[in-house]
């Protein structure tokens, strides 16, 4: 069902885990569908300098989450910004289709723990 | 001769070689589907072969396939207590189901057009209801408590003068919970309604026997009782007002027109015939691992919860609840554990739904998602559930690790 590449990142996934007081935080999804996917930030000069991120799904949701802090650690936020769910699915190889919409929302988290980090910045203003 | 099953015993065996080693393989989902039984597959073979005549026919290939289809039926009929002539071959459980329902809408629609079913059904219970139900028929779907148990007095409120059906399943296949079926199809009779029962997860696990019991007709399944899929049967009540689903010929008194699938239906026998000899061994042997798996679970993992009555359980049924975690990543890593499993998550429902079983019995749907059912059969070994409960808890754990619902700190197994 799945491939040997998402096996892998479900296997051993990248960058699990949680970032003590992170500049940006973004979660998607709920409980009632089955996934919940949260990103943790570290940004330094405009870059994502370390990403984590803590998932409840299935494999495709655990699989996109490990790929996408892969994608973007080091990257600036513009680039990441640029990232989409159908590229984090790409870069796996592919996903099988039910799983295109209801768990290949890592990017979404993504983006909205950097429009949680701008909005903190320009609170901090 | 290479069978199949030895290819794929050794692709597996390649596969784990090139990964940790040697991986044991236990199979836990026999309520999805069990493997042929050695003694069922030798007496199926000749029917492939040599007397592969058609049943219809009157020459001498034909007259044995009829006999051998007719002791079949005698064999299945002396498992439920039946007689033979009230049993018709199907090609599955679930067009057993389909027959039971649409035939007896179609024979009583003019007296009335209300049937009775529960929540929890099996989907070729509820589907087929749904799709009466776009015929112009009402169907009531009567709900269960948070063990899965329907109560009689909500069926004794639910009986109108318009109720022509009654459809309680006998065990439920996702959390094994064992109905008051006596009961039930006695509050039926009662009031003059005709009692169908699922049954294809009961028959051949626990004693069915329709008299005692007091059903109009009863659904079964060949693969789910050590005979190959394809096959199933409907029991019914001679006298009961019922019309053919599939029509055609004049197989089975015309009531199930194609011709017999005549290996599969001698293979059906054979399984029902062991299921008779052996039940109480059977059974037993399950009661025994399933206790030993229930216990090793609920005593080994923090927040789990067992779905389903806790005694009025199918004998080799067991399915608990992960809190924080999702049933299609606890199939996946038990898969790569080697352990076949099943789970009443979304995911694995093909829908965005959980399970509709779980969420009749009140589940939230965060637990729900969390499901992980364990169906044992009759080669399993305490050695497997062992097995099972040393790899378990690691799984359940690292999945947790990486959830946001778990609690801070992580949660330690006991």
């Amino acid at each position: 069902m799945y491939n040997e590449k998402v096996m892998d990142h479900f296997m051993h996934p990248r960058n699990v885990g949680e970032i003590d007081n992170p500049d940006g935080v973004g979660q998607v999804g709920n409980p009632v569908c089955g996934d919940i996917m949260k990103i943790f930030l570290r940004i330094q000069d405009g870059r994502i300098e370390d990403i984590k991120f803590k998932t409840f799904g299935c494999g495709a949701a655990i699989a996109t989450s490990s790929m996408v802090t892969e994608l973007v650690k080091g990257k600036t936020l513009d680039e990441a910004m640029q990232i989409s769910n159908k590229a984090v699915a790409e870069a796996l190889d592919g996903l099988p289709a039910p799983k295109m919409h209801c768990s290949n929302l890592a990017a979404d988290a993504l983006h909205a723990a950097i429009e949680d980090y701008k909005k903190k910045q320009q609170t901090s203003k | 001769m290479v069978l199949a099953t030895e290819v794929v015993d050794e692709l597996y065996r390649i596969r784990s070689e090139r990964g940790k080693g040697f991986m044991r393989r236990v199979y836990l989902d026999h309520a999805a589907t069990t493997a042929v039984h050695p003694q069922v597959l030798q007496t199926m073979l000749p029917y492939l072969q040599d007397q592969f005549g058609n049943p219809s026919s009157i020459y001498s290939w034909g007259r044995e396939a009829k006999a051998a289809i007719e002791n079949a039926r005698a064999q299945v009929a002396a498992l439920i207590n039946a007689d033979p002539a009230e049993i018709i071959f199907t090609g599955s459980g679930t067009e057993a189901d389909n027959t039971a329902l649409v035939g007896v809408a179609s024979a009583l629609g003019h007296k009335g057009r209300h049937i009775i079913t529960s929540k929890i059904e099996h989907h070729a219970i509820l589907h087929t209801a749904e799709d009466l139900e776009q015929k112009g028929f009402q169907v009531t779907y009567l709900p269960v408590d948070g063990d899965g148990l329907v109560d009689p007095e909500d069926l004794k409120k639910a009986l109108t003068p318009e109720t022509i059906l009654v459809s309680i399943m006998f065990a439920n296949n996702e959390i094994g919970t064992i109905e008051p079926i006596g009961q039930l199809a006695q509050i039926a009779k009662e009031h003059g309604v005709l009692f169908h029962t699922d049954a294809v997860q009961a028959v051949g696990n626990v004693p069915v026997d329709v008299k005692e019991l007091g059903v109009d007709l009863l659904s079964l399944s060949g693969h789910k009782i050590y005979a190959p899929k394809g096959v199933g049967a409907l029991y019914v009540r001679r006298g009961t007002k019922i019309k053919p689903f599939i029509h055609g010929g004049a197989q089975e008194r015309k009531f199930r027109a194609g011709t017999e699938n005549v290996p599969g239906i001698v293979g059906l026998g054979k399984a029902a015939e062991l299921a008779r000899l052996e039940l109480p061994e059977r059974r037993a042997h399950l009661i025994e691992l399933r206790d030993y798996l229930i216990e090793g679970v609920l005593g080994s993992i923090d927040h789990v919860r067992l779905n389903g009555h806790r005694t009025c359980r199918l004998p080799g049924n067991a399915n608990f609840s992960f809190e924080f975690v999702e049933g299609e990543s606890l199939l996946l890593s038990l898969d790569l554990a080697g352990i076949a499993a099943s789970s009443g998550s979304a995911c694995t429902s093909g829908s965005l739904e959980p399970s509709h079983v779980l969420l009749a019995i009140g589940l939230p749907h965060e637990i729900a998602h969390g499901s992980l059912r364990l169906t044992l059969g009759r080669e399993n070994t305490k050695e497997d559930i062992d097995y099972v409960l040393s790899v378990l808890p690691d799984i359940v754990n690292r999945l947790r690790a990486m959830s946001p619902l778990a609690p801070k700190g992580g949660l330690s197994c006991v």
